[in-house]
């Protein structure tokens, strides 16, 4: 019988289809509609120690094949977002807490407090290209990755996933100092870093100026940096960057990834992309003989088809 | 990035810009304004089509920025945004408290074009500020008008208005927009009616377009399933009229 579920670090998924950080997740409430609309888990908004506005606006910039965003990581501190994570366990799929912080010693205690909030994994945000001194530079070398992912492993009880950058010469090296460090997965890509000038106005159009681009235009980037990071590390890859439909979810398969996010799609397409992008592979399956996702990841790679 | 064509007073502290250039939209829809250098923020359209417009009040650095700008300047939009008003039966009741009424002019208009008869409540603090109260009597409605301070009209609340109103005629559907207050009034008053009520409702925006969480509502995005929501909507936010999302994310009071 051809079926979807799939199996990650233990964690039991009734589909493949995850959403991202960063969407819809910042309230209990939200993540439980994303759960009826289909998704095999969620991934909350990333989090730190302190409430946080997030940068002044615009935050966002619409382009015909994704979006540019420099939210800043706005957020109510993780003492205040437990209370989320509980409401949102009420929609029934596993939620896995993301965290951020500006050193090793900072989001290793948000992962060990996030490990006790009932969550089933725990993200490292190692890579969000718009908020200065969180996120991407903790994630911009091998060995700041290793040190993060160990430091971070010892307080954590569930499995520990490190969200990666591609905004690097190398993101398979940083997808092997997670590894050493510890990590049970990995996620990539995070978003691309950008930026749009409005000619009129003589200046960027995001706040921050310097964005991170997601959405259809990164899916080529994203599928590339999965396929290298399937073939230097054991641990399994989660895919995202700019999966709109069942097929794009396929390329990130094929090119390794156990299972793959969906971010900006839901703004493109709404919540209901996760019934079809599920929809849309399991006919791909059925139609070319593959009962279960296991069987197609990393088909791609020579020798594996 | 649209140029300014006019920039007008409506009131002492309500203003309307009027862009060069079409934006089709439902009434109740809203865009993103962008004063660049300054701010974006969410606002409804009080104008369609040719020469569509928003109405707005300095409340903030934005619309103070805003306040500022001359005809001839641009100003980024992005939208329409969000789903409006729908024109439900022929005889629809109106109510706008303070510039509540910048969508609610739009709707009055489109919907005598669209064959209905209207009678509007304009509610305001005082006589003064009351906003489009000719521009809905020269599109065909019946407008009553009330005033907190009793400088024009009925003095009292827009809600005991429409409860005084609502005694003595049948209408098919009501509209609100204004204070979260006066919202929460008006569903109480159309459950007790049986009337279908369709209200415009506000909350801190970032995106807008349905994905950063900040307007989220019980689950619900003002943005994307909003801003205008149906009475059996606005029955199931436990949030309503209580709290609303800080910057940040945490609810508090409203």
């Amino acid at each position: 019988m051809t079926h979807l579920a799939v199996d990650i670090c233990g964690i039991h998924l009734k589909n493949p289809t995850i959403l991202a950080a960063g969407i819809l997740d910042e309230t209990g409430k939200s993540m439980i509609e994303v759960a009826k609309a289909g998704a095999g888990a969620i991934v909350t908004k990333s989090v730190g120690r302190e409430p946080r506005n997030g940068h002044p606006t615009p935050t966002i910039v619409e382009l015909h094949d994704g979006l540019l965003n420099a939210m800043g990581l706005p957020n109510p501190g993780i003492d205040y977002f437990a209370d989320e994570i509980k409401e949102a366990k009420k929609g029934g799929v596993p939620i896995i807490g993301s965290v951020f912080g500006g050193t090793e010693d900072e989001i290793a205690s948000l992962a060990a407090q996030m490990s006790r909030c009932g969550v089933a994994a725990v993200e490292l945000n190692l890579s969000c290209p718009h908020a200065k001194g969180f996120g991407a530079e903790l994630g911009s070398t091998p060995e700041m990755v290793e040190v993060v992912c160990r430091r971070s492993k010892k307080g954590v009880s569930v499995p520990l996933f490190a969200k990666l950058t591609p905004n690097t010469s190398d993101i398979a090296a940083l997808a092997v100092g997670a590894e050493r460090g510890g990590a049970d997965g990995i996620v990539a890509i995070n978003t691309v870093k950008g930026m749009t000038i409005q000619p009129e106005a003589r200046m960027p159009i995001l706040a921050n100026g310097i964005g991170g681009l997601s959405g259809p235009a990164i899916r080529p980037i994203g599928v590339r940096c999965v396929y290298e990071i399937f073939e230097a590390v054991k641990i399994p890859v989660i895919g995202v960057g700019g999966i709109t439909s069942g097929m794009d979810a396929l390329e990130y398969i094929m090119a390794g990834a156990s299972a793959v996010q969906i971010g900006t799609a839901v703004w493109s397409e709404g919540l209901e992309v996760f019934s079809k992008t599920c929809k849309e592979m399991l006919r791909f399956m059925v139609e070319n003989g593959f009962e279960s996702v296991p069987e197609m990841v990393g088909v791609a790679h020579p020798g594996r088809h | 990035m649209y140029a300014i064509k006019e920039h007008l007073d409506e009131t002492p502290s309500i203003r309307t810009i009027r862009f060069a250039g079409e934006m089709e939209a439902i009434p109740g829809q809203f865009v993103m304004v962008w004063v660049p250098g300054v701010d974006e923020f969410p606002m409804s359209l009080s104008y369609a089509g040719e020469g569509f417009g928003i109405t707005y009040q300095v409340l903030g650095d934005g619309t103070k920025a805003l306040g500022n700008k001359k005809p001839g300047e641009k100003i980024g939009i992005r939208g329409p945004y969000g789903k409006g008003f729908a024109i439900h039966g022929k005889k629809l009741l109106v109510v706008g408290g303070g510039t509540g009424m910048a969508p609610l002019g739009l709707f009055i208009e489109d919907a005598i074009e669209h064959k209905a008869s209207v009678t509007a409540i304009v509610g305001a603090r005082t006589t003064k500020e009351l906003l489009f109260e000719s521009r809905s009597t020269k599109a065909g409605a019946e407008v009553l008008i009330t005033t907190d301070d009793g400088s024009g009209g009925f003095k009292g609340l827009a809600t005991e208005l429409a409860n005084d109103l609502l005694a003595k005629k049948n209408f098919d559907m009501m509209y609100a927009c204004g204070p979260e207050k006066m919202v929460v009034g008006l569903l109480d008053l159309a459950q007790s009616r049986s009337l279908g009520l369709q209200a415009s409702l506000e909350r801190f925006m970032k995106c807008g377009i349905g994905i950063c969480d900040s307007c989220a509502l019980d689950g619900k995005h003002v943005c994307r399933d909003g801003p205008v929501f149906s009475d059996r909507e606005l029955r199931s936010f436990e949030q309503l009229g209580k709290t609303k999302l800080d910057l940040t994310g945490r609810k508090t009071p409203l």
